[in-house]
């Protein structure tokens, strides 16, 4: 039999037990997820030829000297086809750059960032910021639970060549549609190349650029990124992007583009902007270092203007997307370096100098300082403008991990070499989508 | 049999038979243990990926989560979606391009050389003709993507000699990639054919060769008289090693076009890699790579068979 005594004692135990149990959990809750101080090597795949990771790694290093890195790279398109394997293998990569993510948070290889979300006090950022990395259970990103974070922020627009935008008489930036039409013109009349851009199926067709530019120009963004994010009925075949599509074609017949652009890739166009190639080139912040080197103090950024004169200027924006695979070894250390790149001042300045994006991050965060005469500035500028009209879109090459090489590059150099019209361009990469949804 | 003859004793002859299937049968075991090594990685690298291609071309599958079977439904879209289709009628165009013009140039290249230059100069040419084969694919692809650029070697060439009319960005023109991928594999595949036909004529009898020169034969009517139906076998293993690179096609076209433009150069190599790794629909693509096999089969097996017939 059971004595008062042991049965108190019992209770004393479980007691204590139980506030033991509790306070621990208690305390995760208080600090934050981190690297610790024992020995950790974070297992991670990084994009090649983009040097901001690896810089970042660096530096996180040195700050951190418990951890090591793992770092293996390739290519973007092979990451596509890749990244699969990898996420589901017995050895996944804590970190990991993510060419999509709708397909891997389905199927349960992503990790669920909410948690990180709240420890961290991510979801106080500005909304787009994480918007995009949401994924809903039913496979709509934009909403739902967060499953990547950006390392930066994108944005994309139409640099110039000051030099030659100077020749045709440019002495601002376009305010419409209309006038930005005028110096295409002005240009084609002048013996230049209006615009200087890639268009070979081994880089993705880079008219994806100006005709999504055009889309939100002669439409709003809402709808472009509904058929992104896959919503239920979103279509890219509306009235709108028709005009849209229809003022691409008319640039394409008037010479506008290089004559060879189904064959150029992506680095040959910029090396050859960079000799003084072309007025223009659609083209994203990420190529902003790229630029300054080519052509120093001699390119210039400005938005894609609206089809009317007071109109918000739109752009594709996107996040430097990394994840956490779901069965990675280190998680906590994964997410506080994610933490780390938006918060730390030294990450943002290395990830303003070498990446050219904006860093997010916290709103009341300090932004870096830019080397004068820098493209950067002006790229800068745009994006808190983008940012203010809330005009920021994600890239309709992006919608599903193949409309880019089934849909959207073959149809476009059709449309270059005459065999499809704006009317068919679109209805054809709507069927496609459609084709690839029903899967 | 020899050893059993009527005025030997039979019981030796028997014993000795013994010994005899004995030593054939330790010799096939023997026999059987140099080839097992080969074997196995045959039947784990060849076989059992083909087998299980097979197997997922009858189930939709994203290559991770859960397969569901769907019969045959895989092979109707492949019959059903024109763009699918049209790959393999791509195929077909580069069969023209990678075994007709490297096994017809190979021949007469091959007899060129036999009649006209049996020394060194023909070891050069020889030589300078297979290094293609010696060069990695991708490399030459990416060299054969700047000389057909619009900037490139090729073009200048043409703007040299007044043809500036004609240039074009070969590998980006709806009419021209599609060649322009073909001309990249005869100047693959044309050392190839030309060393191994060479080869075969080298074995020839030279008293077939004298005696129809002695006859007074044309340099044509020699090589269509007697180098050509003497070459059957070469022919038709060249016909059959480009056939099948033609209709597999993948890294030539990969490294130059990837395809465009349009789907004017897609083969479906190229298809069969999207469908498996980007769209990550296993099932599909496993269909398409079945019909591809199933196809070349169609194509070679008649090729083997008439190259294999006697006169």
């Amino acid at each position: 039999m059971l004595s008062k005594r042991t049965v108190f004692s019992v209770i004393a135990v479980l007691a204590v037990l139980v506030t033991a149990t509790q306070m621990p959990s208690f305390a995760v809750a208080q600090t934050a997820p981190s690297c610790g101080t024992e020995p950790v090597t974070l297992k991670a795949t990084f994009e090649t030829g983009f040097d901001l990771p690896f810089r970042l790694s660096e530096e996180f290093a040195k700050q951190y000297p418990n951890v090591t890195w793992d770092i293996s790279q390739d290519q973007f398109a092979n990451l596509i086809n890749t990244t699969p394997r990898l996420l589901s293998g017995d050895n996944p990569p804590d970190l990991i750059r993510l060419p999509t993510m709708v397909s891997f948070a389905k199927q349960g290889l992503l990790m669920n960032l909410d948690d990180y979300a709240t420890a961290f006090g991510w979801d106080e950022w500005p909304v787009p910021q994480l918007n995009q990395n949401r994924v809903s259970p039913d496979g709509i990103r934009g909403s739902g639970s967060l499953y990547a974070m950006g390392l930066n922020y994108s944005l994309t627009g139409i640099f110039y060549n000051k030099e030659l935008a100077d020749q045709i008489g440019m002495t601002e930036p376009p305010k419409t549609v209309a006038e930005f039409e005028d110096l295409l013109a002005k240009a084609k009349e002048a013996g230049l190349l209006p615009i200087m851009q890639w268009g070979s199926a081994k880089s993705g067709m880079g008219l994806a650029f100006p005709l999504q530019n055009l889309m939100a120009a002669f439409g709003p963004v809402e709808p472009i990124n509904e058929w992104i994010f896959q919503k239920p009925g979103a279509t890219i075949d509306t009235p709108e992007n028709l005009v849209a599509a229809q003022h691409l074609e008319q640039w394409i017949q008037n010479g506008y583009f290089p004559p060879d652009i189904n064959a150029i890739e992506y680095t040959d166009a910029n090396a050859r902007f960079g000799q003084g190639e072309g007025v223009f080139i659609f083209n994203g912040d990420w190529q902003n270092a790229g630029y300054d080197t080519d052509m120093p103090g001699n390119v210039g950024f400005f938005l894609m203007p609206p089809a009317e004169e007071g109109g918000s200027p739109a752009a594709m924006s996107a996040p430097l997307t990394f994840g956490i695979a779901a069965n990675a070894k280190n998680a906590d250390c994964a997410a506080f370096f994610l933490n780390w790149v938006a918060s730390n001042d030294e990450a943002r300045q290395i990830n303003v100098t070498v990446g050219g994006s904006n860093p997010g991050g916290p709103a009341d965060a300090s932004m870096p300082s830019v080397t004068e005469g820098s493209v950067t500035n002006e790229t800068l500028a745009a994006g808190a403008v983008v940012g203010l009209a809330g005009t920021s879109m994600d890239f309709i090459a992006n919608a599903t991990s193949a409309i880019f090489a089934q849909g959207w590059t073959p149809e476009l150099q059709k449309v270059v070499g005459g065999r499809q019209d704006a009317a068919g361009l679109l209805t054809a990469v709507q069927a496609e989508y459609e084709r690839e949804l029903a899967e | 049999m020899m050893m059993t003859s009527d005025n030997r004793p039979a019981a030796p002859a028997v014993s000795r038979q013994i010994s005899l299937s004995k030593v054939i049968h330790r010799e096939t075991i023997i026999g059987w243990l140099f080839v097992l090594p080969a074997l196995v990685m045959y039947a784990v690298f060849v076989l059992l990926p083909l087998l299980m291609s097979i197997q997922y071309s009858f189930f939709r599958w994203d290559g991770i989560g859960s397969m569901t079977w769907v019969g045959f439904d895989n092979y109707a879209t492949v019959l059903e979606v024109p763009d699918l289709l049209g790959t393999i009628f791509n195929a077909f165009k580069l069969v023209v391009f990678f075994s007709f013009i490297p096994v017809t140039l190979g021949l007469v290249v091959a007899s060129i050389i036999h009649r006209v230059a049996p020394g060194r100069l023909g070891a050069v040419a020889r030589t300078v003709l297979f290094l293609p084969q010696v060069i990695p694919l991708v490399a030459a692809g990416i060299i054969w993507g700047w000389l057909l650029a619009l900037p490139g070697l090729i073009n200048q060439s043409l703007r040299a000699i007044g043809l500036s009319a004609v240039t074009r960005a070969w590998l980006g023109d709806f009419d021209w990639a599609l060649p322009a991928v073909g001309f990249i594999g005869v100047w693959v595949l044309l050392g190839f054919c030309t060393v191994l036909l060479w080869t075969g004529m080298t074995k020839l009898d030279p008293a077939l060769f004298e005696s129809a020169r002695i006859d007074g034969a044309s340099w044509f009517a020699e090589f269509r008289r007697v180098t050509v139906p003497l070459l059957r076998h070469e022919i038709g293993v060249c016909l059959t090693v480009t056939v099948i690179a033609a209709l597999a096609a993948f890294d030539i076209v990969y490294v130059s076009t990837a395809g465009g433009p349009g789907n004017s150069t897609a083969v479906p190599g190229i298809q069969i890699y999207i469908l498996a790794f980007t769209e990550q629909r296993i099932g599909l693509a496993s269909a398409l790579a079945v019909m591809l096999m199933a196809l070349v089969l169609v194509v070679v097996l008649p090729i083997q068979r008439l190259s294999r017939e006697t006169t």
